[in-house]
């Protein structure tokens, strides 16, 4: 192991471009990240981000441009050679190996391996090393078994260890809780503070970057829009440079809840098998009135999913009842229909869209086999399709070359515009939703939030299971925290406390 | 050889001698298979390699005298079939399942064709070591004298077993068979990890196959393998992945296959045939009891198509 304790260096791009044929990913773009700093790195999705710190680690060879570390013009060809460098990078999805030990992980990832691994030697090693790490993390348990905090402290441990000064970390809390998160960052902060590292994070939560980072520098459509210092910004000016000055959908206000309104959602004594067969869910009661948002939070693998595709019908139940006003609903497209049942699962494309067929197929799955007075037809009429969708194409603004096109040619944004079409149109009067706007950008996220907002208020009630907590503040009525398969706790919106949720999040109660 | 009546001793003591014995082509190629799977990949292609084993090692005997030749042609023709294998699988959009389903048929095919003219000639047998040799009685003879391949299996298992964990290219297949992703990120191509695991594994059921024609049964006919490669697949997974697994259900294995010859040995006359199929049916048992539809399979590799 080389000896890496070595002190925190500067990086700089100066005039970067890049170009994919005729598509230009970043144009000119020139960012200082000093030595010790902490650096925000934001933008929109498709905003040039990840080309412009890609082109930093030798994955991209900038069209233009030159990198400076330490102030010394270098040629970076290769990821290699950003690693010689004391470049690394921390991506948003792990890569450490699931069934390997946190040792081993370490062992393998480095430069040079010996070929019979002397264990009791690199044990000592890596406990020297561990010593001087603000982090602590068992390493003798396989990754598989670790929290997703662990998981994302052992990455940066990684680094590290592989004696990388200069950090990349890719919205590094995306599956952190909220406590979670605020340790990791609070400890490279630490670490950045005493000269120890160097951190350029990418990100799209503001609070995150005014709490940890020292500069920020945002990306639009591939073209620097500003930078300055964190302490002279507002979140406002931020939104504003990311996004420029396109129109952002409101949320509706909302309506005033109606504590005594019907309950049309009610679970009752429910209980599941989970995925692993070895655990099971188990919702006591729950109960969601019309014209209430109530959102479940829970850190992923919870049993959020589980309960989800129990309310789908995907997953059978143990025992347990599930009524809607008040009948029994076992998820049947008869019972849906009658009952006025909508879904929007998470990953849309996966989970409620049939990818090869078109848009305008995918958009008539609800109603393609009934007429306009809900009597089944027994001829299916594709002009009747064509015209359903296209009308829905309009009004939800979704984007796609044609109406047959696959839906799985669209972006994610525009798949889950499609399903909300789907789903939102007609009555409805139970929506189930979960991570509606994972992986999406600003504006898409702001309006696929405003239409359930918009729903809630024309009386519909809705369930919303989300890992984003933020979102979960922005549109609920009411929390639930799951964990460990169970809701252990609840919150009316006035009082919900980001501490409080987050600790129940974790299980430490 | 004279048989001493031991009574129903000699069942049990038939069927330790049947688990050596039958075991060993099972340890080679599920030695062979755990070392591909590990690495992400499936080969089911083992069945064509073991018959292609079997029947190249019993010519290159037949031809050369020497037993330890034919097992290296033996090898060498496991090897081959291997990379070929883990070279087309290295393709976008190639399933290995279906590619090792192909490679069966043609393993066993070309066996065939090449094979014709050694049916009739009788090869040297590969060595074994009676352990017996203390006892006077020959049942027991019988069922300690070892064959050095059964040793070096063993050992074998208990190598690959500490390999994995103790050595950089075990920990790389294990990485690889995990994670594609974290390979690359490391800088490990994983197509190269795979070709070269397919071709290992290969060898050693080529190995397998050369014990078959050149030991136990000790010739070379068409139905040389009653599905042992296969068997082997299925053992992997029993086994969970692990070498020392792989070792003790393929002892099992060759147990059950003994039971029935066993019995019949001791003088039960009716029946026994049923007792032929016990392989089987502990494979069929095995596969119901440590499966479950709504449980993912525990240990193995991320990358597996089956598993994925």
């Amino acid at each position: 192991m080389s000896e890496t304790h070595n002190k925190a260096i500067g990086v700089e791009t100066i005039g970067m471009t890049m170009r994919f044929g005729a598509f230009i990913a970043l144009d000119d773009v020139s960012i200082r990240v000093p030595a010790g700093s902490f650096h925000a790195l934001l933008g929109e999705n498709g905003a040039g981000k990840s080309t412009l710190v890609k082109c930093m680690m030798g994955f991209y060879h900038p069209t233009s441009g030159e990198i400076l570390v330490d102030g010394r013009q270098v040629a970076i060809a290769s990821p290699r050679d950003a690693s010689a460098l004391g470049l690394g990078m921390v991506y948003q999805h792990f890569t450490l190996v699931p069934s390997l030990t946190g040792a081993e992980n370490l062992v393998i990832s480095r430069e040079k391996v010996p070929g019979v691994i002397d264990w009791r030697k690199e044990r000592t090693a890596l406990a020297q090393f561990m010593e001087r790490m603000p982090f602590k993390l068992p390493l003798d348990v396989k990754v598989a078994e670790l929290a997703a905090g662990e998981k994302q402290k052992l990455e940066i441990i990684k680094q590290l260890y592989l004696g990388r000064n200069f950090l990349v970390l890719d919205e590094p809390t995306s599956v952190l809780t909220p406590g979670e998160a605020q340790e990791v960052l609070g400890l490279v902060r630490g670490m950045t503070k005493a000269g120890d590292l160097t951190v350029l994070m990418i990100s799209h939560k503001f609070h995150e970057v005014t709490a940890f980072a020292d500069d920020i520098t945002v990306l639009r459509k591939g073209r620097l829009t500003g930078t300055g210092k964190v302490s002279d910004l507002t979140h406002k000016a931020m939104a504003a440079m990311m996004i420029g000055d396109q129109p952002i959908a409101a949320l509706d206000s909302r309506a005033a809840p109606k504590p005594d309104a019907e309950i049309v959602l009610k679970v009752k004594a429910l209980k599941a098998p989970d995925r692993t067969g070895l655990k099971s869910i188990d919702i006591a009661d729950l109960g969601v009135r019309s014209g209430e948002i109530v959102g479940i939070a829970g850190i992923s693998g919870n049993g959020q999913k589980e309960f989800l595709e129990v309310l789908a019908g995907q997953r059978p139940r143990n025992n347990g009842e599930v009524m809607v006003r008040g009948a029994a609903y076992a998820a049947t497209r008869a019972e849906a229909r009658a009952l006025n049942v909508r879904l929007i699962p998470e990953e849309p494309l996966k989970n409620a869209c049939a990818p090869r067929m078109t848009v305008a197929e995918n958009i008539a799955f609800r109603t393609f086999d009934v007429d306009g007075s809900g009597k089944p037809v027994s001829w299916i009429s594709a002009g009747a399709i064509k015209a359903f969708s296209a009308r829905l194409v309009e009004q939800f603004k979704v984007k796609t070359a044609s109406l047959s096109s696959p839906i799985a040619s669209l972006s994610g944004g525009n798949v889950q515009r499609a399903v909300l079409a789907r789903e939102l149109t007609g009555e409805v009067d139970l929506l189930i939703v979960s991570n509606p706007c994972f992986g999406l950008d600003f504006s898409a996220v702001a309006e696929i939030r405003a239409r359930i907002m918009k729903a809630r208020n024309a009386g519909a009630a809705v369930l919303l299971m989300s890992e984003d907590l933020d979102e979960l503040l922005e549109l609920s009525d009411r929390i639930l925290v799951m964990s460990d398969g169970a809701l252990v706790y609840e919150t009316p919106i006035a009082q919900a406390s980001v501490q409080t949720i987050g600790e129940h999040m974790a299980g430490h109660h | 050889m004279e048989t001493t009546d031991i009574g129903l001793w000699g069942v049990p003591l038939a069927m330790l001698g049947g688990a050596i014995r039958v075991s060993t082509p099972f340890i080679f190629v599920s030695l062979g298979e755990a070392i591909t799977e590990r690495s992400g990949r499936i080969n089911l292609g083992l069945e064509g390699t073991l018959v292609f084993g079997a029947m190249s090692a019993y010519a290159v005997a037949v031809m050369t005298g020497s037993p330890w030749l034919g097992l290296l042609a033996a090898a060498v023709a496991g090897l081959c079939f291997g990379l070929f294998h883990g070279w087309i699988c290295k393709f976008p959009k190639v399933n290995d399942i279906a590619i090792g389903i192909a490679l069966m048929l043609f393993g066993t095919g070309l066996a065939f064709f090449f094979g014709k003219p050694f049916i009739q000639p009788s090869a040297p047998d590969l060595p074994a070591i009676p352990f017996g040799a203390w006892s006077d009685i020959p049942q027991v003879q019988a069922a300690l004298n070892v064959n050095v391949l059964f040793l070096i299996g063993a050992a074998l298992a208990v190598f690959l077993w500490w390999a994995f964990r103790n050595t950089r290219v075990g920990l790389i297949v294990r990485v690889v068979g995990d994670s594609a992703d974290a390979a690359r990120a490391m800088g490990l191509n994983p197509n190269t990890v795979r070709l070269l695991a397919t071709g290992v594994g290969g060898a050693l059921a080529g190995i397998g196959g050369a014990y078959l024609s050149l030991y136990y049964p000790g010739s070379w006919t068409e139905r040389i393998s009653s599905g042992q490669g296969l068997m082997a697949v299925a053992l992997v997974i029993f086994a969970r992945w692990n070498p020392l697994g792989c070792f003790a259900a393929a002892l099992l294995f060759g147990g059950a296959g003994a039971l029935g010859p066993a019995l019949q040995s001791v003088g039960v006359t009716q029946g026994y045939y049923l007792f032929y199929a016990a392989p089987y049916i502990l494979t069929l048992i095995i596969m119901i009891a440590t499966s479950s539809p709504s449980r993912t399979l525990a240990g193995a590799p991320g990358e597996l198509s089956i598993t994925k």
